[in-house]
């Protein structure tokens, strides 16, 4: 499983290194506090579950056939986060620190790119807005507003 | 034929809902189905474009044939991480 609704245990997540492993490189994305220039209070994740699940396994096995001395581990949150809370987090381990580093950074880069997962930002004044990474291509679809 | 459609985020808020079953005649493609949303909720008939679209949980492009029972999702645009 891929995804949780509960916090991402780092520990738990970081202690499963094999005895030929000797880099771990690891990314968490985190919850901040403003988005475009505007504060946000919380973030709100949703996700279509089912299909994210295998869009990671996906993403996970093709970076396991590109670095074959890699294991990529993955979770990602869905719910409401606060600041400051890992939304998601990933864990490469290889013999060597490149391909763990090169692993661990396509991971995220192929995950904000093809998993079916949202943001909405809430705000102080209780006004909440999806996140659309798209909207300052020009010409990419409708705005939502 | 019918196809379950699911949707998600700012698709959800616009239609009021989280699935529905639609039918749609028989040999329909993706493409056809967006088409009928569009004509169903105004929120989608301004899309200069199709958005991407999955079928049975894999993306799927505009030609990609329905068949009865199909889960399909058109996804407005990804932002996780």
């Amino acid at each position: 499983m891929f995804l949780t609704s509960d916090p991402i245990d780092l520990t738990a997540f970081l202690g499963d290194a094999r005895p030929s492993d000797g880099a771990v490189c690891v990314f968490v994305g985190v919850v901040r506090n403003e988005s475009e220039g505007r504060e946000s209070v919380a973030m709100e994740y949703q996700a279509y579950g089912a299909m994210a699940e295998s869009e990671m396994a996906r993403i996970a096995k093709a970076l396991g056939e590109k670095w074959p001395q890699a294991r990529v581990r993955i979770r990602h949150r869905v719910g409401r986060l606060e600041i400051g809370e890992a939304s998601v987090a990933i864990v490469a381990t290889a013999p060597h620190r490149d391909e763990a580093f090169a692993a661990c950074r396509a991971a995220i880069d192929r995950i904000k790119k093809t998993v079916p997962i949202w943001k909405k930002e809430i705000r102080a004044d209780g006004t909440s807005e999806w996140v659309d990474p798209t909207a300052r291509d020009a010409g990419h679809g409708a705005r939502n507003k | 034929m019918h196809v379950r459609v699911l949707y998600f985020a700012s698709f959800r808020d616009a239609v009021g809902r989280e699935e529905e079953r639609r039918q749609l005649p028989d040999g329909s493609r993706v493409a056809d189905l967006w088409v009928d949303l569009s004509r169903s909720f105004p929120h989608f008939a301004r899309f200069l474009a199709m958005p991407p679209a999955a079928v049975n949980r894999e993306y799927a492009g505009a030609d990609a044939a329905l068949r009865e029972g199909d889960e399909v999702a058109f996804l407005p645009p990804v932002a996780g991480g």
